[in-house]
């Protein structure tokens, strides 16, 4: 099965129209000895087969919807999607969109992003909102290379949380590795319940930003001002990493005095779908505008005075500036971008707060149920969020098989990442697990610890 | 005509989706941590749809329409691709999920890994890079990292044709390496002499996108990559425009070292008005040792009777994880539908058709607009948007009025090396019929361009919007809309 329309006609004529005599002939300038390899693939199938084909694969996986009650998060989150988030990105009109180059045809992807934008801004806070990044952990690099640009290379630490996302912070080494940066604080094995002040040290006139996470990977919510004030006494800049469903609930990073809040954007409407594609979210203050990578979209007026978007400050980006550039950044996620921007319009101010509490409620539940469980108990004493770390009486991963047992996705093993949390497990509780569900969790958790 | 902002929409008290009262004791919350004000608005479903709906009218897209931009490939996207993105065992799985529950997943990626290997003819491949873009950089880091393995550590330039597109610069500059460009030749080639005379000890490598950015196919390719690696550099093919090759040439089959892949663009995954694109990276074996981590591969063989377990592995001088999770899984899953849908003849006459397409339109065009390097085309060709009896008509304005006639215009002023360009790649799911009504009206504009300029000056204006004022945007800087001071009021 193919898309090509032609008949065997309508190719002649064109074929004629050319001069050559057939398809073949349209290739002579590749390499003969190269040229037309044949490909072992198997054989095509039609729209009927390979929709069969791709459901069987899609059952030999077992989902967090109909297959398995799932506490496991760590940078990914079971939501509710409402139902017209799809609705809206199945239409053909955003989907088989470009980039909008155009805006005079582009105006439904123009109008959605800076919408996007101000919702963003609303969220954290912030003045300006890029119109995305490709994920959490990629927002956190490029905002170590705006910090590293704004200084103009002159500043070369990084300062970076131990409680920042371990996959985030492994991105950003590998970002880095050609600069010839000093990454302080990157070390699994620090005390990790000394709280923001343990940074404090570490933060000199060398350095150039300083990166939290809010709420920070084991779930807990501090107040970042005083060590934004630190970081602003040295001259560095201070990025707060914060997950968009907390920010309904608590301070905004603003209001600490960050200068740069990124994020995963996926709880705001996008599915699981195996860790991407995701939204990363990326805003600043306006006067770091400049050094901002990704697109922008911004308000203006059209010629019969209509009032209309574009895309501004393009000669920020690699198209125009080429090696000049402060980022290779090309595209963004627009899609995903547009589902952040359904998704929050329409749980609005009460159905975002409501997500909020409701995740906040219910993990305290659990916590307060299974820390009273023989064997098990609740680490640090912080306020948290919707994830937490639990001590566990076996390994993780003996625990987690026992759990799948009983159709359970139980949370994240954190010896994997922190020596000094072996036997540690990170569960998240979301809106979507029920009071029974909680309880079928900790009864599970009590049998493996009886065994 | 124009669509109010979801602010202006927004009225007290309304909201889309309501949550069940906690079925759980509530828990006390910490006063000094929480925040005063949510400014979100508040609209009812039917608003929020509504709203959607009448924005996305005001977008041309390949479901309406022909969109020729060149280096794109906007190319028609099967209808079964969301579908089968969108199954239940693929959407609602989670990325940290134990192997065994997911299997369903790894075998997806292990066999689209082999697939684009057995396309590409590279030995290994990573599906992790999110994009084009994201994809270079994961190549010039592994190019640097290959180089300093082997304690050749006097490499700092990246070569790059003039030609290029304005990522490849930018992805070198990232990894703070000196760019050097190289000049094409009168045919459209890299320029020989220009890159015999770059290449030396200190060459990191060549970043190379063939057929390039003018739609030819370099017709020293062989002599290209041998010059690249007579210095000890490397080369990096930019696979933009693979789909003029798919079933033609297997880049690794004529030296190219490493490349990226844009599922988004070859294998039709939508592009979603800017992204998510995917740009899986593959490379020959000496560099497979640098990939990023982790690949998919397999974890415990259990014989013939029983299917292996697939997992994941770290490659062993890895250059680290390039993001988080596994890359973009969901459109590894459209990619795949669209391989499998094809098989390998399928594929080639993707190429052919595509090439068929791009020179029919090409050798109708001729005599009326200059095509610069005047040889046989592969998916794309670049025409002049400009005559000299048609003084003060540029590209921007041809591509401006081809709106009134319902077309996409093609992009225009890139590559930078054609003077007003219009780059022009049709795709192969484009019939004879809409090539013949898309010539029609380049000819009638080129024939407007000298009788009514004005017509096109001031195009278009059959579109809901006319020509934006880009400086009044610049200046001002509205980037975001707020709700009203006295919203609370108006509840």
């Amino acid at each position: 099965m193919t898309y090509i329309p032609h008949s065997p006609k309508e190719r002649e004529a064109m074929l004629t129209a050319i001069g050559v005599k057939s398809l073949e002939d349209l290739f002579k300038d590749i390499p003969s000895k190269q040229r037309f390899p044949k490909l072992d693939l198997p054989p095509a199938l039609t729209e009927m087969e390979a929709a069969a084909e791709l459901g069987e694969l899609s059952i030999g996986n077992e989902n967090v919807r109909t297959d398995l009650v799932s506490f496991l998060g760590a940078g990914a989150y079971n939501h509710y999607i409402p139902a017209a988030v799809d609705h809206i990105l199945r239409r053909g009109e955003f989907s088989t969109a470009y980039t909008p180059y155009q805006p005079e045809i582009s105006q439904g992807t123009l109008q959605s992003i800076f919408e996007y934008q101000s919702l963003i801004c609303a969220l954290t806070g912030m003045d300006v909102s890029n119109a995305s990044h490709y994920d959490g952990a990629t927002a956190v690099a490029e905002a170590a290379n705006m910090a590293y640009a704004q200084f103009r290379g002159k500043r070369n630490r990084l300062v970076i949380s131990p409680t920042v996302h371990p996959q985030y912070r492994e991105t950003l080494r590998t970002y880095v590795q050609g600069l010839g940066l000093d990454l302080a604080g990157d070390d699994p094995n620090a005390n990790l319940e000394a709280g923001p002040e343990a940074l404090e040290g570490l933060i000199d006139g060398n350095t150039a930003l300083v990166i939290v996470q809010y709420p920070d990977f084991f779930g807990h919510v501090y107040d970042f001002t005083n060590l934004i004030d630190i970081a602003h006494g040295k001259g560095a800049l201070a990025c707060v990493v914060a997950n968009p469903t907390a920010l309904a609930l608590f301070k905004s990073p603003c209001e600490m005095g960050a200068d740069i809040v990124v994020g995963e954007g996926q709880p705001l409407g996008i599915p699981l779908s195996f860790g991407g594609p995701y939204l990363g979210f990326f805003t600043t203050r306006k006067q770091y505008i400049h050094k901002m990578a990704g697109r922008l979209v911004g308000e203006t007026v059209d010629n019969r005075g209509q009032r209309a978007f574009v895309l501004t400050l393009t000669a920020r980006e690699q198209h125009i500036k080429r090696e000049r550039a402060i980022s290779n950044i090309c595209s963004n996620q627009g899609l995903l971008a547009l589902a952040a921007g359904v998704y929050l319009s329409l749980l609005g101010q009460s159905g975002l707060r409501q997500v909020a509490e409701l995740c906040y409620h219910k993990a305290h539940y659990a916590a307060e149920k299974i820390g009273r469980v023989k064997g098990y108990s609740i680490c640090f004493d912080t306020p948290f969020f919707h994830e937490f770390s639990v001590c566990c009486p076996k390994p993780v991963s003996e625990i987690n098989e026992h759990l799948l047992e009983h159709g359970i996705l139980g949370g994240y093993d954190l010896g994997q990442d922190y020596p000094s949390l072996k036997d540690h497990m990170l569960i998240a509780v979301t809106e979507m697990n029920t009071r029974d569900e909680i309880d079928a969790l900790v009864d599970a958790l009590a049998e493996v610890s009886h065994d | 005509m124009t669509e109010p902002t979801i602010y202006e929409l927004s009225s007290p008290g309304r909201t889309g989706v309501t949550f069940p009262d906690p079925d759980v004791p509530r828990a006390g919350l910490p006063e000094n941590l929480l925040r005063k004000d949510l400014p979100l608005p508040e609209l009812a479903e039917a608003d929020v749809v509504r709203h959607y709906v009448n924005l996305s009218k005001y977008n041309y897209s390949v479901d309406s329409g022909f969109y020729p931009l060149g280096s794109c490939t906007m190319k028609y996207n099967p209808k079964i691709n969301e579908d089968t993105a969108r199954l239940p065992g693929f959407a609602f799985t989670h990325p940290l999920q134990p192997i065994e529950t997911v299997q369903g997943n790894l075998v997806l990626m292990y066999t689209l890994q082999e697939w684009l290997k057995e396309i590409s003819g590279f030995a290994a491949l990573t599906l992790q890079p999110a994009a084009g873009a994201h994809g270079e950089l994961t190549g010039v880091l592994m190019m640097r990292a290959y180089h300093k393995d082997r304690g050749d550590t006097k490499r700092v330039k990246m070569l790059i044709p003039d030609s290029a597109h304005g990522t490849n610069p930018a992805s070198s500059a990232m990894n703070r390496l000196e760019v050097v460009q190289v000049p094409s030749d009168a045919r459209g080639n890299v320029d020989l002499a220009a890159l015999k005379a770059a290449c030396d000890d200190t060459t990191v490598g060549l970043m190379l996108t063939n057929p390039n950015t003018l739609g030819l196919f370099d017709e020293h390719l062989e002599q290209v990559i041998k010059i690249v690696h007579d210095c000890g550099g490397l080369v990096y093919g930019d696979g933009a425009n693979l789909n003029a090759l798919l079933g033609i040439l297997r880049p690794a089959d004529v030296g190219f070292d490493l490349m990226h892949i844009n599922l988004h663009k070859t294998f039709s995954t939508p592009h979603g008005g800017g992204g998510p694109g995917s740009g899986p990276v593959g490379v020959t074996e000496k560099l497979a040792d640098f990939l990023p981590s982790p690949l998919v591969g397999i974890v415990e063989d259990n014989g013939e009777d029983e299917p292996p377990l697939y997992g994941f592995v770290t490659p062993k001088k890895t250059i680290g994880r390039i993001k988080a999770f596994h890359g973009h899984f969901g459109m590894l899953v459209r990619a795949y539908t669209y391989i499998a849908m094809h098989g390998p003849d399928g594929l080639r006459r993707i190429a052919e058709y595509a090439v068929l397409n791009a020179n029919y339109v090409k050798v109708r065009l001729k005599g009326v607009y200059t095509v610069p390097f005047d040889r046989l085309c592969m998916h794309e060709f670049v025409a002049e948007g400009q005559w000299a009896d048609a003084p003060g008509i540029r590209a921007l304005d041809v591509a401006k009025r081809l709106m009134d006639y319902d077309f996409h215009p093609p992009t225009n002023y890139f590559p930078l090396i054609v003077n007003e360009a219009l780059m022009i790649e049709p795709t192969e799911t484009e019939n004879k019929g809409t090539l013949d009504a898309f010539v029609e009206a380049l000819l009638k504009i080129a024939a407007e361009a000298k009788t009514t300029p004005d017509l096109l000056h001031e195009a278009p204006h059959k579109t809901p919007f006319g020509r934006m004022d880009e400086v009044k945007a610049a200046r001002e800087l509205v980037l975001c809309c707020w709700l009203p001071e006295d919203y609370e009021k108006k509840g």
